[in-house]
C-alpha cells in the first residue's frame, strides 16, 4: 500500500489505510469481498462443470455430492454426440460470422459516407437511423418477422435462412453512430490530400480511413459477434428448422428431454467460445463497454 | 480511442483545384452525391426493409386483422379491446413492472455498491473484474437453463447452500411468491458485470482532491459517499437507470426458458404475452397493438436516454 500516491485517492484516504486499524479493516473487507465474489461468480460455473461429470442418480441425490464420485469426463463428448452439437456449433458460427461480415460491409461504408462524403440529406438519413434506437427492439419483433416472411419488393421468404439474422442485424444504427463518430475525428485534410494524389473514395476509405480506425472496428466487430452468439428470441422466431438452429435455440429445445448431466455438458460447451473470446479480447471488450455506454 | 495524430498537409495543396465553372461544379456535386449514396445504399436498403418499413407496418397492423390469405382488414380499436378484455393483459403488465422494480432495487443498487467497494480495494483487481464480467459473456439461454437447475428445490445448489448455513429452503421458481424474485436474481447475476465495470470506470474519474478537501472539512465516510461519490457519478447512474428500465421491461428469455410464465401466471411478462399472441395464436394484429403499447411505455425513457447521451458526448 505504500505505492499508493495521491492521484489515486479514492473514498478512503491512503493515510487511513496505513494505520493499524485501517489496515486490519481493509484486509477484513478484502477477505469478505473475495469470498463473496468467488461464491457468486466462480462457484456456479465450477458447479456446472462438475455437475456435467456426475451421474444422473448422483445429481438427483439430496444433499448433493460436492465432487463427482467418479468423474465422467466423457460426458462432454457424449453430450456433443447426443445433441449433435457439431451441427449447432457450425450453425452458430455461420450466423455470427455472417452477421459480423455483413455488418462491417454495410455499416463501415455508410458511416464513411455520412462522415466524410456528406451527401445531400445525409443529416436526415442519420437522424432517421438514430430514431430507430428509440424503439425498444421487441416492439418491432412482429412487423420485422413479417418482413422476413415476405421481404417487401423482393417477395422472398427468408425464414430458415441465416440471412434472416444477417440483414436485420446490418440495420444497426448504434454501430453506424459509433463508426461515424470515430471517422469524424479523422482530419478531412488527410482525405483531401489522398484525393489530390488521385485516390478515389473507395481507395481512401480502404487505405486511409480503415487502417486508422482499428480500435473502433474492433469494438464494432466484438459487439456484433457477441450479440449474434448470445441472441435468443430472434433466432427462435426465424430459424424454425432444427437443421439450421443456433446453439441457444437448440439447447432450449433439448432441455426438457435431455439427461441433466449431458445438458450441463452442453451448456459448458456453448459457453466456451464466448468465455475464451473474453479472455483473449478482454481489453477491447471492456474498452468497448465504456465507450459504448457512457460517452454514447 | 484516441484521435489519430497526423501531420497537417501544406495549405497550398488544399486549394490546388479551384472550381470556377458552374456547370463543372454542378457535375462535381452530382457525382459526389452519387458516390456517397453508392456507399450508403446497402445500409439504406437494410434500414428500409428491416427497420423503417416494419415501424410503419407495426403501427398499421395494430389497427388491422391479418390472416395472410385475404387482404388485411381494418378493425379500428378492436385489437386494443381484445387486449383490455384479456385478464392476462393486466397480469403481464403488473408482472413486468414488478420485475423492473425489483431489478432496479437489486440490479441497480448492487452493482453500484460493488463498484464503490472494488474501487477501494488495492489487490486482485484483475480477478474481480474478470469474474464479474464472465456471466455477461454467457449466452442468456445457458444462464437460464443453468439457474433453473440451481433453483431445483430438492438437490439444487441454492437450497443446498441454504440448508448448509441452517436456513429454510425456498420454493424458488415453483412458487408464485418467489418466482419473479428468482428471475430477477438470475438477470442481475448475468448482467451486473457490465454495470459494475461502467460504474468502476466512472468512479475512477472522480478527482482525488475532492475527497481530500472534504476530509479536511471533517466529512466522514458516509458524507463523502453521499456528497462526492454519488453526485460525481450522477450522470452515469441516470443513464444506467434509464437503460436498465428499457431493458428489463422487455424481459423474455428468462421467463420463456425457466418458467414458461408460471406458476399461476406469476411470470407472464408483456413480451411473453406478445409472443403468445403472435406465435401461438397467430394474432399478429393484437400482438402489434401490444407492441405499440410497450413502445409508448418505453418511448419516453429511450428518448431521454438518447438525448442525454448525445448531448453529453
Amino acid at each position: 500500500m505504500s505505492t499508493v500516491d495521491s492521484s489515486q485517492r479514492t473514498l478512503i484516504s491512503p493515510w487511513t489505510l496505513r494505520k493499524r486499524r485501517g489496515r486490519l479493516l481493509y484486509w477484513l473487507v478484502f477477505a469478505v469481498v473475495i469470498v463473496l465474489f468467488t461464491v457468486a461468480f466462480v462457484i456456479p460455473l465450477v458447479w456446472m462443470m462438475l455437475g456435467a461429470m456426475k451421474t444422473a442418480p448422483e445429481l438427483a441425490q439430496n444433499p448433493p455430492s460436492l465432487l463427482p464420485a467418479s468423474p465422467n469426463v466423457g460426458a462432454y463428448t457424449e453430450a456433443w454426440e447426443f445433441m449433435d452439437l457439431a451441427k449447432y456449433f457450425t450453425n452458430t458460427v455461420i450466423v455470427a460470422a455472417g452477421a459480423w461480415l455483413i455488418q462491417l460491409a454495410v455499416q463501415v461504408p455508410a458511416a464513411y459516407a455520412l462522415s466524410k462524403l456528406r451527401p445531400a440529406l445525409g443529416k436526415w438519413i442519420l437522424a432517421l437511423m438514430l430514431a430507430t434506437l428509440m424503439l425498444p427492439a421487441s416492439a418491432l419483433l412482429v412487423p420485422t418477422y413479417l418482413a422476413i416472411t415476405e421481404v417487401p419488393v423482393f417477395g422472398v421468404n427468408l425464414v430458415n435462412s441465416p440471412a434472416a439474422i444477417w440483414l436485420p442485424a446490418a440495420a444497426n444504427a448504434f454501430n453506424i453512430y459509433l463508426l461515424k463518430r470515430f471517422f469524424d475525428q479523422i482530419p478531412t485534410e488527410l482525405l483531401d490530400a489522398a484525393r489530390i494524389d488521385g485516390a478515389g473514395s473507395i481507395t481512401t476509405m480502404w487505405r486511409i480511413v480503415l487502417p486508422l480506425s482499428r480500435p473502433i472496428l474492433a469494438v464494432v466487430s466484438i459487439f456484433s459477434i457477441v450479440a449474434a452468439w448470445k441472441d435468443f428470441i430472434w433466432p427462435l422466431l426465424v430459424l424454425q428448422d432444427p437443421e439450421i438452429q443456433t446453439l441457444s435455440v437448440a439447447l432450449q429445445r433439448f432441455e426438457p428431454d435431455t439427461p441433466i448431466n449431458l445438458m450441463l455438458a452442453g451448456l459448458v460447451i456453448a459457453s466456451i467460445p464466448m468465455v475464451a473470446a473474453f479472455l483473449v479480447f478482454q481489453r477491447q471488450i471492456l474498452a468497448g463497454l465504456t465507450a459504448g455506454s457512457i460517452k454514447g | 480511442m484516441s484521435t489519430p495524430t497526423l501531420i497537417a498537409p501544406e495549405p497550398a495543396t488544399r486549394q490546388s483545384r479551384p472550381v470556377r465553372n458552374p456547370a463543372t461544379r454542378l457535375r462535381r456535386t452530382i457525382t459526389d452525391n452519387l458516390t456517397a449514396y453508392g456507399f450508403l445504399c446497402a445500409a439504406l436498403v437494410c434500414f428500409a426493409l428491416f427497420s423503417w418499413y416494419p415501424i410503419i407496418r407495426g403501427v398499421l397492423l395494430s389497427f388491422q386483422q391479418v390472416n395472410f390469405v385475404t387482404p388485411a382488414e381494418w378493425v379500428g380499436w378492436q385489437n386494443f379491446e381484445t387486449l383490455f378484455a384479456d385478464p392476462l393483459f393486466g397480469v403481464a403488465w403488473r408482472n413486468t413492472l414488478l420485475f423492473t422494480g425489483l431489478a432496479l432495487v437489486i440490479g441497480f443498487a448492487v452493482p453500484f455498491a460493488v463498484a464503490v467497494v472494488l474501487n477501494e480495494l488495492r489487490h486482485a483487481k484483475a480477478y474481480f473484474r474478470l469474474i464479474v464480467y464472465i456471466p455477461v459473456m454467457l449466452p442468456p439461454v445457458v444462464v437460464a437453463i443453468l439457474w433453473k437447475w440451481f433453483y431445483d428445490p430438492g438437490p439444487g445448489l441454492l437450497n443446498s447452500i441454504l440448508r448448509t448455513v441452517g436456513l429454510p429452503p425456498l420454493e424458488w421458481l415453483n412458487s408464485a411468491d418467489t418466482s419473479m424474485l428468482s428471475l430477477v436474481i438470475v438477470a442481475t447475476w448475468a448482467s451486473m458485470g457490465s454495470a459494475t465495470l461502467i460504474y468502476l470506470a466512472a468512479l475512477q474519474t472522480i478527482p482525488g482532491e475532492l475527497y481530500e478537501a472534504a476530509e479536511l472539512d471533517g466529512a466522514n465516510l458516509w458524507q463523502r459517499l453521499r456528497h462526492i461519490t454519488i453526485p460525481q457519478t450522477r450522470f452515469v447512474l441516470l443513464i444506467m437507470m434509464l437503460m436498465q428500465i428499457v431493458a428489463t421491461m422487455q424481459v423474455f428469455t428468462e421467463p420463456y426458458v425457466m418458467t414458461g410464465g408460471g406458476p399461476e401466471d406469476s411470470t407472464v411478462t408483456v413480451l411473453l404475452l406478445l409472443y403468445r399472441y403472435a406465435f401461438t395464436y397467430n394474432d399478429f394484429g393484437t400482438a402489434s397493438a401490444l407492441s405499440l403499447l410497450l413502445f409508448i411505455a418505453l418511448g419516453a425513457f429511450s428518448a431521454l436516454y438518447l438525448r442525454l447521451t448525445r448531448t453529453r458526448g
